[in-house]
């Protein structure tokens, strides 16, 4: 409760420097103010501006999470159970993943455009990337002492895939799903940005094309709010697939 | 598989009495820059129902007989007979426990007791009984449902046992499985494992680097040299079948065969210089 109070507080502090400031210390026009992005926040809430913009780019970066995801699990899962395989694609795997993807962008608008499927597909390969690895270093990882005990039991590698590699799989995806929710809104955000009409990066770009610091502003709370919410949702994904997670929460902590 | 319940020398399947039969067993691993022999021309046959401690130095081998004995890796010279036939591949009738209770974690005590049955695809409704009875066994009554995670370490000890129990291995390999508990915990464990296995005529081959632990627990006590591991001595416990192990601590049978076991181990530490 004291926290929370604290927290409100260092919020309104930072606000009224903020709004205190513009216009005084640094103009209006570059940092605008907390009163003018609320008023303009409001207005593009209520014509309905921002929830669609928002809804465009949550689409893309929601569609092209499950399809990266996806893919990167199934793949991860493949490479890290053959050795073979993961010998031959490891220096491809790492190379592509040094690379900052951002820099796929002008190669992913020449080939599939500028709409709806190109930020989908640009969302799905940086996500793609970071559930693969985290996915494929959980499959490495599973205990081969864990798998003994389990193949004594007189487990085949069917029971050992449905009972030990993919249930332990999981958490990693996750860990690498969760990884991956900012840089699924970045991919989406930075594909409006760069060739959009629509969506909340589009929105961000063009208020700053009109010198709209507020618009700016205004978009990016909506950014703000879109990344919590999926955070969210992917928290409560977890909780749902993974209920032993919860319960170590339960736990009293001792050392 | 239903073993006659007839006293424990008698249960065993081996032409001589020997379940397991280790014939000069040596077993070299290459490293990197050699050879390294981790047991040498080991010689036991452990009967069928019979408690078998090893102890010996660390690094003398001990796990590498139970390892041979699941048919995890064969030995490099001898021969490791189970019910009186070579062993090739995994010996699906032995059963693992190690220092890790190796539980899933995304399972509950009553899912990861069932797993073996799911794996003999048992019915649902038999492995449910099963594993009811089981619970009670090793004292985890209404735990079913809990996760590892929230379970002490104990008890995830005892889930591991009924897990081990829940498809009736006729031997129980053991490696440290109490070496990270607690005294008291782990007495109570050690009390536990002595009446299931008899009670179930399991035949056990238990590695400890506690000497107490060997002499209350074991029929028999197999003591390794350091590496490479030979057997220097194998010391039969004169202690009763149903001995109380909560009273040993007085008994002075227990302190007499600790001391001899202690003389013998402490000379070969000397001589290995470690």
């Amino acid at each position: 409760m004291k926290i929370a109070a604290l927290r409100l507080l260092v919020l309104v502090l930072l606000l009224g420097i903020w709004e205190f400031a513009s216009g005084r210390l640094v103009s209006a026009f570059f940092i605008s103010k907390p009163s003018s992005i609320g008023a303009k926040f409001w207005s593009i809430l209520i014509d309905g501006t921002l929830l669609r913009n928002m809804g465009i780019t949550a689409s893309e970066a929601v569609t092209g999470f499950i399809v990266g995801g996806l893919a990167g699990a199934i793949v991860g899962l493949a490479l890290g159970r053959s050795v073979t395989l993961a010998k031959v694609f490891d220096p491809f795997i790492t190379a592509f993943y040094s690379m900052p993807k951002v820099a796929l962008a002008p190669l992913f608008i020449l080939w599939f455009g500028v709409d709806f499927q190109m930020r989908v597909l640009f969302t799905a390969v940086i996500v793609f990337f970071l559930v693969f690895l985290n996915t494929y270093t959980g499959v490495r990882n599973v205990s081969r002492e864990l798998m003994t005990v389990f193949r004594l039991m007189g487990a085949r590698e069917s029971h050992l895939a449905r009972m030990v590699v993919v249930p332990s799989a999981i958490t990693w995806v996750f860990a690498g799903l969760r990884l991956s929710v900012p840089y699924a809104l970045i991919g989406a955000i930075v594909a409006e940005i760069m060739a959009g009409n629509s969506g909340l990066g589009y929105l961000v770009e063009h208020a700053a094309a009109q010198f709209d610091t507020s618009g700016v502003f205004a978009a990016l709370l909506g950014v703000m709010i879109l990344a919590l919410a999926l955070n969210l949702a992917v928290k409560l994904l977890e909780r749902v697939l993974m209920p032993w997670r919860d319960a170590s929460e339960q736990r009293e902590v001792t050392v | 598989m239903d073993r006659p319940s007839a006293k424990r020398h008698e249960t065993s399947e081996g032409q001589d009495g020997a379940l397991i039969r280790f014939a000069n067993v040596s077993k070299r691993f290459s490293l990197e820059g050699g050879e390294m022999t981790a047991v040498s021309d080991v010689s036991l046959d452990v009967r069928g129902g019979e408690i078998i401690t090893l102890v010996g130095p660390s690094g003398c081998g001990k796990s590498t007989l139970l390892n041979m004995t699941a048919g995890l890796f064969q030995p490099s010279e001898g021969t490791v007979f189970y019910e009186g036939k070579i062993l090739s591949g995994l010996n699906h009738q032995v059963g693992y426990m190690t220092q890790s209770d190796h539980l899933l974690p995304w399972r509950t005590v009553f899912g990861n007791i069932v797993a073996p049955l799911e794996i003999r695809r048992m019915g649902k409704a038999a492995a449910r009984e099963r594993v009811e009875s089981l619970l009670e066994t090793v004292g985890l009554q209404g735990f079913g449902g809990s996760y590892p995670n929230q379970i002490s370490g104990g008890m995830r000890k005892r889930t591991a046992l009924a897990r081990l129990l829940a498809y009736d291995p006729q031997t129980l390999l053991m490696d440290e499985p109490f070496g990270a508990l607690d005294a008291l915990l782990r007495l109570r464990l050690q009390v536990e494992l002595r009446v299931l296995a008899r009670r179930l005529q399991k035949t056990v081959l238990f590695v400890t680097h506690d000497l107490e632990e060997a002499v209350a627990l074991g029929d028999r006590c197999a003591v390794f040299s350091a590496r490479p591991g030979r057997i220097i001595s194998i010391v039969t416990i004169p202690l009763p079948e149903d001995r109380d192990l909560m009273q040993l601590r007085y008994n002075s049978d227990f302190t007499r065969t600790c001391a001899d076991l202690w003389s013998l181990l402490s000379s070969e530490l000397a001589r290995s210089g470690t």
